[in-house]
């Protein structure tokens, strides 16, 4: 079944003319993604890549009948882009822009959990479903049709689980990149809620790190709801307490928010832990046998 | 991205915070004739980018023509070393002298985004002038919060709340209510993640001020506030992550002598782990970024042994965006062009890998190549002791 999209996900690309959106709509193109169309304001009428270019979200929707957009636009621009995603009533929008400021954040998602929209990211790799569609910057080669589900706050940590896991012919049934930042659309506990109901779905990598609560409050949800197994990596054992690790939603402030913490809690709460991330893939191994 | 006290206390002003007179000084010249005109007693402050400044020596009260220069002679070009400097402490550079006042109350006083409610909040507590985490775990019933949704905003409601808590009177209710609706709106205007006073005082004619100010900004919206962005400082940073900043690399140093380039900020954050898991230690985080160049990857080199503490160097990278060949002609450029003798390790894995790795190879550099993650490490954490 896989989660999210799938072959029948009609997907469209803001920011589609410009050089991000050009590259990986035509990468997306490729794996077989049904893009519909595109948006870049002012470019309304063109044809790019052979799929029709519109000025607004809400026209493209009305031509195309597109259900999923991916957001390319810089990130000034990008919570913008957001909102007028949700306002022509995108069920699934994934937001790839990095920088967008906490604060537009902030008003963004309690604008979204106003609306029947839901947002993946922002500053993330996007989803795919592999072999039914891709949305998103992730390396297509390395994803293969399967059964474990993959969650991941950060981007090339997650095409190395992706990796080890296809090498285990095991396969990904969806693998979503949440994002990096302090605020974002969708959390683990809404991905786990997904992975729950999901038959494809037989168990669940979570790929965390340093900084805020998530992974936290994923592992109370995994203990009390959540049977499926969950083999869980959190990056940032050795990271120095009050520096940015690159995301800005990779810190340890005041104490909180350190690997040691959250690995402790997600053990308790029956999680499989690995401290080498060499090992994500054998662990699903043996656990599924 | 981090302001001085001074710096924030000006824009407290421009907000209509109240804060105590007072000047910057970057000379003992500039600092005493300021201490004579806000007359004594006065308060010399030492202006660095750390908090534990009063423990270490760094702020003083002068009574008196003769105590103004003693201070300001310690304090102006003395290494401050608190808990939150690290051991090798931080140069003092600037001081800001102060009026000193009666001071009959301190609170703390701060706004922050909340991420796990996904929104501002407010936090005060009257233990004042204290460590607030020190107050949390101590004296948790000390410390109010209230949330401000971005659809109200800050209401009545909010400042009645925390003045109650607080127990104001009348007089410092309406006091503290105009000074944290400025505050509000600066944190807002200018994108700040942290903005914290500690302590905020209450005088003895009832005026609420900051005595503190200390601001954090969002490195993501800076770009819409160039006249913020213009107060770095670079002094308070570490040199060779500044250099890096020039040129987009995401890099900071650590104790190690492993120095790591990796791609991707999850990816250097793991690299770090699983060296230390293979008892190696890391010299740095360095995220080389989603589009990579040449330049980029020589820089990056260069960055890296400029550490003279690495005694071997990992490469690690995977490639999803990242073309492998451009990093690996960029390592061979690097390597070619700085001629050193320290041992590299180099795992490429992804696009063009096949391409990459012929680069390498036919560079006739002394270069180890190891597909598999774990043979990497345990290659780089041997060659690190010499073994």
């Amino acid at each position: 079944m896989s989660i999210l999209i799938d072959q029948d996900s009609r997907v469209i690309v803001q920011g589609f003319t410009g050089r991000e959106g050009t590259f990986h709509a035509t990468q997306m193109i490729e794996y077989g993604t049904r893009i519909v169309g595109g948006i870049t304001p002012g470019k309304g009428g063109q044809i790019h890549l052979e799929k029709p270019v519109f000025n607004t979200v809400e026209e493209t929707v009305r031509e195309t009948a597109a259900n999923v957009s991916v957001i390319f636009v810089p990130a000034p621009f990008a919570a913008d882009a957001i909102i007028e995603a949700a306002l022509a009533g995108i069920a699934l929008i994934v937001c790839i822009s990095e920088g967008i400021p906490v604060l537009d954040m902030v008003r963004v998602k309690n604008f979204i959990r106003t609306t029947a929209s839901r947002l993946i990211g922002p500053n993330c790799p996007g989803v795919i479903s592999p072999g039914k569609c891709k949305v998103g910057i992730m390396p297509s080669r390395i994803h293969h049709p399967g059964k474990v589900g993959i969650i991941s706050r950060s981007g090339t940590l997650t095409y190395v689980a992706v990796d080890q896991i296809t090498r285990e012919n095991l396969g990904q049934s969806t693998c979503i990149g949440i994002g990096g930042d302090p605020i974002i659309g969708t959390t683990f506990i809404e991905a786990l809620e997904l992975f729950r109901h999901d038959e494809q779905t037989e168990a669940v990598v979570m790929i965390g790190e340093i900084g805020g609560t998530l992974e936290e409050q994923a592992a109370d949800y995994i203990g009390k709801n959540f049977d499926k197994p969950v083999v869980s990596f959190v990056a940032g054992q050795t990271a120095p307490p009050g520096r940015r690790m690159g995301h800005a939603g990779a810190i340890i402030s005041g104490g909180r928010g350190t690997a040691a913490e959250k690995m402790a809690v997600l053990k308790k709460n029956g999680v499989h832990v690995v401290e080498n991330p060499a090992e994500i893939g054998a662990t699903v191994k043996k656990i599924l046998g | 991205m981090k302001i001085h006290e001074y710096q924030a206390k000006e824009l407290f002003k421009t907000f209509a915070v109240p804060v105590p007179r007072g000047e910057a000084a970057d000379t003992a010249e500039q600092a005493l004739a300021a201490a004579e005109r806000l007359g004594y007693p006065c308060v010399i402050k030492a202006q660095v980018h750390a908090g534990g400044r009063g423990k270490a020596g760094g702020i003083q009260l002068a009574r008196s023509r003769a105590d103004a220069q003693k201070h300001i002679a310690r304090i102006l070009g003395m290494t401050l070393v608190s808990h939150q400097t690290g051991p090798e402490g931080k140069r003092v550079r600037k001081l800001l002298v102060e009026q000193g006042l009666s001071i009959i109350k301190e609170f703390y006083l701060a706004i922050i985004v909340d991420r796990e409610k996904e929104m501002p909040v407010i936090i005060a507590s009257s233990r004042g002038g204290m460590e607030i985490e020190a107050v949390a775990r101590d004296h948790p019933q000390a410390i109010f919060k209230m949330h401000v949704h971005p659809v109200t905003g800050l209401s009545a409601c909010h400042i009645r709340n925390l003045a109650f808590k607080l127990d104001l009177s009348k007089v410092q209710q309406q006091n503290f209510g105009a000074l944290l609706t400025n505050l509000y709106e600066l944190f807002l205007k200018n994108d700040a993640s942290l903005v914290e006073i500690n302590p905020l005082i209450i005088t003895d004619n009832d005026e609420v001020m900051a005595l503190d100010a200390k601001i954090t900004f969002d490195d993501n919206a800076l770009y819409r506030h160039p006249d913020i962005a213009a107060w770095r400082d670079v002094y308070e940073e570490e040199p060779l992550e500044v250099e890096a900043s020039k040129y987009e690399l995401n890099y900071i140093r650590l104790d190690g002598n492993i120095g790591c380039m990796v791609n991707g900020a999850g990816l250097a954050m793991a690299t770090m782990d699983i060296i230390k898991f293979y008892g190696g230690e890391p010299a740095n985080f360095l995220d080389v970024g989603g589009a990579t160049s040449v330049d980029k990857v020589k820089e990056a080199f260069k960055i890296l042994l400029a550490d003279k503490n690495v005694r071997a160097v990992f490469v690690n990278i995977f490639g999803g965006i990242v073309r492998t060949d451009l990093v690996a002609n960029g390592i061979v450029y690097a390597a070619k062009g700085l001629e050193t003798k320290i041992p590299i390790v180099i795992r490429l894995v992804g696009t063009n890998e096949e391409e990459g790795m012929r680069i390498l190879r036919e560079s006739q550099l002394n270069f180890v190549t190891e597909n598999v993650l774990a043979d990497a490490v345990r290659r780089v954490v041997e060659l690190a002791r010499g073994d």
